[in-house]
C-alpha cells in the first residue's frame, strides 16, 4: 500500500487567514491564522482523518480546499483526468467545472437543506448546473441515490422538516454524491447525530467508499470515530498539522505531545481499561496571537527554551517500514521511547 | 461496591425512615407527562432510583429518552404545561426527609433546597451565564440569597470559590463578563456558582458535551476531586458511554421515558442484561479497537413519543423481541444484587 500511491490532491503551504478588524474605519489590526501553512497529500481512494480541538482550524482547512473561503496563500494540486491543476488558481468558469469533483457534507444535518425545496429539488439545482439529464432522468439518479443510502423512493417530494437528523444526514451525503464526485469533505458528518444513528452513517459511509471509490476527509473532534474510518490520521494544533502518521502506526507510536495529551483524555467506553491520563493545563492559545516557537509549548510539560524560540517542522520518522511525520524537536527522543517499550 | 438502584415496590412503609443513611435522594415510581397541542407525552413512566453519598450515578440515553426530564423534576424546573403524575422524589438532609415533588415550584421551601442542598450544572454554559453581569456578580447574587453575607464577603467567596476551580487571576476575573471567559472556563464558573453553598447533590446535565476532550477531561478531575473531598452526590447525564466507563459508580440506562436497566458501572457496562444497552454498546466505535471492529447500528429510529409502540418500547428495533413483547412492558426483575433490568428476554442476553 505504501508505494506507488495515486497522489489526489497535494496542498502545499496553504494558508487562510481572516482579518482582524478594528475602529471607525475598519482598519485590519491583526489575522486569525486559521490555518497557517498545511502540506498534506491526499491520495486516491483513501480516507485522510483530520482531527483537532475546536478552533485548530480542520473546518477551515476543509472549505479552504473547496474554496468555500478564500486561501491567502499556497495551492492546492488535484489530479484531474485531464492533468494536473492547481485549483487556488483557477478563474471563476473554470473552477466551477471542476467543482463537480469535489464535494462536502456539512456538520449540521438541520441547516444545509433548504427547507423551502422539497428533497428531488436540493438535489435538482447541482445536477441541472452540470447538465445531468433531463427531468425524468433526474428523477430516477435521485431514486437511485436515495435507495443508496437507504431510503425509499417517494420521499423525494417530502420536505426537509418531515425528517429526523439521521434522515437529513444521509440525504446530505446523497446529495454530495449526486454529481459523482471523487473527494468528499466530511465536516464532522456524524458529530450532531446520536449513537445509534452515528453507527448508520458510519457504515453507509464505508459502503460507498467501496462501491464507489471515493476519497474522503474526514475531518472530525472524535478520535475513536475517525479511528474507525480513517486510514491516515493528520493531528492539527492551531492550524498546523503537528502530527501525520497512518490509523494503527499513530495509536501505536504517538509521537507528538499534544497527541498523546489528547488521546489520554478522551474516555473509553470499557470499563476493564483504565490509563493514565496526561493532564492538559489550559486552553488553546488564541490564534491571532499564536505563541512564538512551537504553538504546543505553553502546555505542553516537555517544553524547553529551543521550543519557545524555534518552530518545529513536520519531519519524517520511520515505524516498521511506515512513514510517520510530527513536528517536534523532541521527536528522536519520543520514538526511542516508543521503539524501546 | 454500593448498589444504588433498588426497584423499590414493596418499602412504602419503611421510606420514612430513612432505610440507609447514604442514601440520600429517593425516587419512586416518578411519572411526568408534557401536555401540548391537547396531546399528552408520557415522559416518564415510572422510574425509581436512589442517589448514595460520594457516588456518581449516571444517567445514560439517547435524546428524547427523557434524561434531562429527570434532572428538571428533581429541581422542579420543568415547564408549565407538565406536571408530575405520581410517585414520589425524597431528598434526605440532615435529621428531615423532604418530598420534593409535593414542594411548589417557586416556593420558598423548594427556593432554599435549590442552590443550596441541590445544585445543577447545565450543558451549555453561555446561555446559562447572564451576559450582562459579571461572573463574580452571579456567583455573589447565589451566595447572598442562601447565606447572611455582606457584598464585600460575598465577593471574597466568589474569588475563593474561582480560586478552587482552577480559574487563573481569579482576583481579576471576577470582574470579568462570560464572552470573556473560554468555553472550559464558563463551565467552571458555573460550577463554582454550583458549588457555592456546598451542595449536598450535584446534578450535571451533559455538561461537558460542548467541550473538546481535552477540557472535559479537566472538568471530570475537577468533579471526581469535589466528590471525593465534599463527600457530595452526583448526578451526570450524558449520552457518551465513554464517559459512564470513566465516571460512574452506578449507571442507569433510559429509553423512551422508562428506566431500561440500571446498576454499577461494571454490572451494566460489562454483563448488559436489556437488549438496549447490548446494542448501544456495540454500536460505538472504541478507541483502541481498530479499523476493523465491528459495528452493529441499532436498527430502525426512535419511535415517536406520541405514537409508542403498546408494549415494551424497545421490542420494534429490539433482536430479540418476541410476540409478548409487543403486549406488555416488562417489569423490574433483579437479576443480581443490585441489577435491575426489565426486559422478558434478560436470561438469554446474560447466559448466551
Amino acid at each position: 500500500m505504501a508505494e506507488n500511491r495515486d497522489v489526489l490532491m497535494k496542498i502545499e503551504n496553504l494558508k487562510t487567514y481572516f482579518p482582524v478588524k478594528k475602529g471607525v474605519f475598519k482598519r485590519t489590526v491583526g489575522h486569525v491564522k486559521a490555518v497557517d501553512g498545511v502540506d498534506l497529500e491526499v491520495y486516491r481512494g483513501e480516507t485522510l482523518g483530520i482531527v483537532g480541538e475546536s478552533g485548530c482550524g480542520k473546518t477551515t482547512l476543509g472549505k479552504s480546499l473547496l474554496r468555500l473561503c478564500q486561501p491567502s496563500e499556497g495551492s492546492v494540486h488535484y489530479a484531474f483526468s485531464d492533468g494536473t491543476k492547481d485549483i487556488m488558481r483557477l478563474k471563476g468558469n473554470e473552477f466551477d467545472k471542476v467543482r463537480r469533483n469535489l464535494q462536502i457534507v456539512f456538520q449540521d444535518p438541520y441547516s444545509s437543506l433548504n427547507p423551502s425545496f422539497t428533497i428531488f429539488g436540493a438535489f435538482n439545482d447541482p445536477l441541472k448546473k452540470f447538465g445531468i439529464g433531463d427531468k425524468k432522468e433526474r428523477e430516477e439518479l435521485v431514486a437511485r441515490l436515495l435507495a443508496d443510502v437507504n431510503l425509499p423512493r417517494d420521499y423525494m417530494t417530502r420536505y426537509p422538516n418531515e425528517f429526523s437528523g439521521g434522515q437529513r444526514q444521509r440525504i446530505g451525503i446523497a446529495r454530495a454524491l449526486s454529481v459523482d464526485p471523487e473527494l468528499i469533505v466530511c465536516d464532522e458528518a456524524v458529530s450532531a447525530l446520536d449513537v445509534s444513528i452515528q453507527a448508520q452513517v458510519l457504515k453507509l459511509l464505508k459502503k460507498l467508499q467501496v462501491e464507489r471509490n471515493l476519497t474522503y476527509l474526514f475531518i472530525t473532534h472524535d478520535l475513536s470515530v475517525v479511528e474507525y474510518v480513517a486510514d491516515r490520521i493528520a493531528v492539527m494544533y492551531l492550524g498546523k498539522v503537528v502530527e501525520l502518521a497512518e490509523t494503527d502506526d499513530l495509536f501505536a507510536h504517538t509521537l507528538h505531545p499534544y497527541t498523546k495529551a489528547l488521546l489520554s483524555a478522551i474516555p473509553i467506553a470499557d470499563i476493564t481499561k483504565k490509563k493514565k491520563r496526561i493532564p492538559l493545563q489550559g486552553d488553546v492559545p488564541s490564534p491571532v496571537n499564536p505563541p512564538s516557537g512551537c504553538p504546543f509549548h505553553p502546555r505542553c510539560q516537555h517544553a524547553t527554551d529551543r521550543c519557545k524560540s524555534e518552530v518545529p517542522k513536520l519531519r519524517p520518522f520511520v515505524f516498521e517500514g511506515k512513514s510517520h511525520q510530527v513536528s517536534c524537536h523532541y521527536g528522536e527522543q519520543f520514538a526511542e521511547e516508543t521503539t524501546s517499550v | 461496591m454500593g448498589c444504588v438502584m433498588q426497584p423499590i415496590r414493596h418499602r412504602w412503609a419503611e421510606m420514612a425512615f430513612n432505610e440507609s443513611n447514604d442514601t440520600i435522594l429517593e425516587v419512586k415510581d416518578l411519572c411526568v407527562n408534557f401536555y401540548t397541542n391537547q396531546r399528552c407525552n408520557k415522559a416518564l413512566r415510572n422510574i425509581s432510583f436512589s442517589m448514595k453519598r460520594g457516588k456518581t450515578l449516571c444517567i445514560v440515553g439517547e435524546s428524547g429518552c427523557g434524561k434531562s426530564v429527570t434532572a428538571n423534576s428533581i429541581m422542579q424546573l420543568l415547564p408549565e404545561l407538565s406536571r408530575i403524575e405520581s410517585g414520589s422524589i425524597t431528598y434526605h438532609g440532615e435529621g428531615q426527609s423532604i418530598r420534593i415533588d409535593s414542594l411548589k415550584r417557586n416556593g420558598r421551601k423548594m427556593r432554599r433546597l435549590r442552590g443550596q442542598e441541590i445544585a445543577m450544572i447545565f450543558q451549555d454554559p453561555m446561555t446559562a451565564l447572564n451576559p450582562v453581569f459579571s461572573v463574580g456578580f452571579q456567583i455573589d447574587e447565589m451566595l447572598q440569597s442562601h447565606l447572611p453575607l455582606s457584598r464585600k464577603e460575598a465577593t471574597e467567596r466568589s474569588i475563593q470559590l474561582l480560586k478552587e476551580m482552577g480559574v487563573p487571576l481569579p482576583e481579576q476575573r471576577v470582574h470579568e463578563y462570560p464572552h470573556q471567559y473560554s468555553g472550559g472556563m464558563r463551565q467552571r464558573a458555573m460550577i463554582a456558582m454550583a458549588m457555592a453553598c456546598a451542595p449536598k447533590i450535584l446534578i450535571a446535565d451533559e455538561p461537558t458535551t460542548a467541550l473538546d476532550v481535552t477540557i472535559q477531561a479537566q472538568i471530570f478531575e475537577l468533579m471526581l476531586d469535589l466528590k471525593h473531598e465534599k463527600q457530595m452526590a452526583i448526578l451526570l447525564i450524558t449520552h457518551d458511554m465513554g464517559v459512564v466507563a470513566e465516571m460512574a459508580d452506578d449507571v442507569a440506562v433510559m429509553y423512551m421515558g422508562n428506566i431500561v436497566e440500571s446498576g454499577s458501572a461494571e454490572q451494566v457496562m460489562a454483563s448488559p442484561a436489556h437488549p438496549y444497552t447490548k446494542a448501544l454498546l456495540e454500536s460505538i466505535p472504541v478507541l483502541g479497537k481498530g479499523k476493523n471492529q465491528k459495528l452493529e447500528p441499532i436498527r430502525g429510529t426512535t419511535p415517536d413519543p406520541y405514537d409508542r409502540p403498546k408494549g415494551c418500547q424497545f421490542a420494534p428495533r429490539c433482536d430479540y423481541a418476541t410476540d409478548g413483547c409487543a403486549v406488555q412492558m416488562p417489569s423490574e426483575t433483579i437479576v443480581e444484587d443490585g441489577h435491575m433490568v426489565r426486559c422478558f428476554h434478560h436470561k438469554e442476553l446474560l447466559h448466551g
